[in-house]
């Protein structure tokens, strides 16, 4: 019913600004699309626009069958939450709530009934007659979250709703988000989820698919795991994960790449994959996936700096003036002999190579990528 | 044992010493500071505290002395001031006050609050030079306007009624007021004004639930600046109202001065202090909003 199409939306802010360069999305119904990228690349701005609170300067919004351009919000079927919770500050937080079926002129009874409902889903019957300021950040992001609840919408308009909660808060809250979604989606509401954020955990944890934006336009759009698995670019390579992707610029000659002067063998893992050769490439490698090896095809650099984190070692090393950054296992990390010179293999498999020239990853031919 | 224990003691003795000395700088400090400034408070209450004074003595003993309290208190004054030397109380000028600060000061916050959120949150057309005409009328001296407007009500045919003293407020005529709430409201975030139209309300709706409760405090500064310059506001009444059972009470404390051949002076003092005191149990009353909202509108957001 209430899926969400995108057809080239363009935002123009003063006649000059362009923000958003024709964005093209299809959101299922019932799905949970994040929106996520750096501050400033116009997530908020296509959010509003799907909200029908930014004019929409060329393009197309269509909300379940309907095109909405020139709907008001409140014709969308749509419910939103603020990042500054924008509570009514002189309203209770019952008054809050009910504001939305109170404009819209609802019996008593039924308003009373629904107020009741949700407050019971969200823990925050205490609370009802207390004013917003009475409130702490968790509490009033609950009440926001109920007063877009209560008007049973088709679409959930997120903006960076956890922001301002400190980082407990915001892990505990971020699962009860998935999982009222997954409730009702159990009761057979179904509501799709528009959830913009900057905070690639939130990303990773929450979508069911992710949109990853920068400057206005999308970088690629995909479930978690295909996006940390193959991602399209540089940009997503290096926005998603953590410790980031090392990205190592270099070249392709003949099947190897040469950074420096070292010459690294791609064997035929990778090179079955690639579906070209650029000459100045830049090769991705998950911190995550490099082993340390005495022989054998490796990257040599020079340990600078080892951040012990408990089970494991984030090792800082430099190769050919480039910091690689690596995580081995504690153990393996006590193994490796007295010399700082490092020798570390990336697993071919994961290994993703960029054409440095348009940043598009070539590595994925075939899509035979090992998860 | 002992040693450390004496120690000990000594240390503590002379820590309190400290203390009671910082103590005691403290209480003289204080003392000084507030001696000043009841002295300079007093200073500059002194005309309000003996006009009070002076109202409650007979019409000769107040060209006597500068002291302000009464040696035989009357309310001679106040009983023969009340009943005036026209055919008319007191009363009679309190209430045309009234008549013409009520619609006044309702309309004012009104119309100024709806011209505010237009400026404040709606583009439309010719909108910066139309604001930039309502900062330029902020700076027009008023005495410019007065002719203008006197031949224009004397066409309507207005003279000697109480409507042009508040129907050009009454619809936003006060460009001070109109800049200090687009000022107030730019201040405030349109968050919640979003997230009402989200829940469905439409503009007027938006405005009347949602912006005008924040605007409160701004709103009781303007209703009370309003009611205080209309309370004292001479030269309006003067030019536009001609026959005496219209007058306000400022008016109508000169009208006591002129007709009187030896001026009652207690009558005029006690009809002062009754025409200064609704100004002032209402300022006491909304003190607390008044301020908040004055200051608050200096806010940048
Ligand atoms: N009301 C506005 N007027 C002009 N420019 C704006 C406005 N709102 C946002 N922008 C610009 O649009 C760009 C995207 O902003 P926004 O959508 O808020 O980014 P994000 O939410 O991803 O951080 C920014 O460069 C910002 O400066
Ligand atoms: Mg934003």
């Amino acid at each position: 019913m209430a899926y969400v199409q995108l057809k080239n939306l363009e935002k123009v802010y003063n006649n000059t600004n362009k923000v958003v360069h024709g964005l093209s999305l299809d959101i299922k119904d019932g799905e949970f699309m994040v929106f996520v990228g750096p501050s400033g690349c116009a997530k908020s701005t296509t959010l509003r626009m799907i909200a029908g609170l930014e004019e929409i300067t060329a393009g197309d919004i269509i909300i379940g069958d309907q095109r909405v351009n020139d709907l008001s919000p409140s014709k969308r079927q749509i419910a939103m939450v603020f990042q500054n919770y924008a509570l009514y500050p002189h309203m209770k937080v019952r008054g809050n709530l009910s504001f939305g079926l109170r404009i819209a002129g609802r019996p008593k009874a039924e308003i009373a009934a629904a107020v009741d409902k949700v407050a019971a889903i969200l823990e925050i019957e205490p609370l009802l007659d207390r004013l917003p300021k009475q409130l702490s950040g968790g509490q009033a992001q609950r009440v926001a979250l109920g007063r877009a609840l209560i008007k049973n919408p088709g679409v959930f308009l997120f903006d960076e709703p956890l922001s301002n909660l400190d980082a407990k808060l915001r892990a505990s809250m971020r699962v009860r988000i998935t999982d009222l979604h997954r409730q009702l989606k159990a009761e057979g509401n179904s509501p799709t989820v528009v959830y913009v954020t900057h905070d690639q955990t939130e990303a990773m944890t929450m979508g069911d698919r992710i949109c990853v934006m920068q400057a206005g336009r999308i970088m690629q759009v995909a479930t978690p795991k295909e996006l940390y698995n193959a991602p399209a670019n540089l940009f997503v390579a290096g926005f998603i994960g953590t410790p980031e992707m090392n990205l190592v610029e270099g070249a392709m000659e003949g099947g190897d790449f040469v950074v420096g002067s070292q010459r690294l063998a791609m064997g035929s893992d990778l090179s079955g994959r690639l579906s070209s050769q650029p000459a100045d490439a830049v090769l991705g490698i998950r911190p995550q996936q490099f082993s340390l090896v005495a022989h054998g095809p490796a990257l040599e650099a020079k340990l600078v700096h080892a951040e012990f984190m408990g089970h494991e070692v984030y090792m800082h090393a430099d190769c050919e003036g480039r910091r690689l950054v690596s995580v081995v296992g504690a153990a393996e990390f006590e193994a490796r002999g007295q010399s700082d010179v490092i020798r570390l293999r990336p697993d071919p498999k994961t290994l993703h190579v960029f054409d440095k020239s348009d940043g598009r990853n070539v590595s994925l031919h075939g899509g035979s990528i090992a998860a | 044992m002992t040693d450390i224990s004496l120690a000990k003691t000594s240390a503590r003795t002379l820590d309190e010493a400290a203390a009671a000395k910082r103590a005691r700088m403290h209480l003289i400090s204080s003392v000084v500071r507030y001696a000043l400034l009841f002295g300079v408070g007093f200073l500059m209450l002194y005309p309000l505290i003996w006009l009070v004074g002076a109202s409650f003595k007979t019409n000769s003993e107040i060209f006597s002395g500068a002291g302000f309290l009464p040696q035989s208190p009357t309310v001679e004054g106040y009983v023969q001031g009340w009943q005036t030397s026209t055919p008319y109380t007191f009363g009679r000028f309190f209430w045309n006050s009234f008549l013409i600060i009520l619609p006044k000061v309702i309309g004012t916050a009104i119309s100024c609050t709806m011209v505010a959120y237009a400026f404040a949150r709606f583009e439309f057309p010719f909108k910066k030079i139309l604001f930039g005409s309502v900062i330029a009328v902020l700076l027009l001296p008023n005495v410019v306007t007065r002719i203008p407007q006197y031949i224009l009500f004397r066409d309507l045919g207005w003279l000697d009624s109480f409507l042009p003293l508040w129907v050009p407020s009454a619809l936003a005529g006060d460009a001070f007021f109109v800049f200090m709430l687009v000022q107030f409201l730019r201040s405030l975030p349109t968050d919640m004004e979003e997230a009402a139209r989200v829940d469905g309300a439409n503009s007027l709706q938006t405005l009347v639930f949602i912006v005008v409760p924040m605007l409160g405090p701004a709103l009781v500064s303007v209703c009370l600046f309003q009611f205080m310059w209309t309370m004292n506001d001479f030269l309006g009444p003067l030019i536009y109202i001609s026959s005496v059972d219209k007058y306000p009470v400022s008016l109508a404390l000169k009208l006591s001065i002129d007709t009187t051949e030896a001026f009652e002076w207690n009558r005029i003092l006690a009809m002062s202090v009754l025409t200064i005191t609704p100004a002032l149990v209402v300022f006491f009353a909304a003190q607390r909003y008044f301020i908040e909202g004055i200051s608050a509108g200096g806010r940048k957001g």
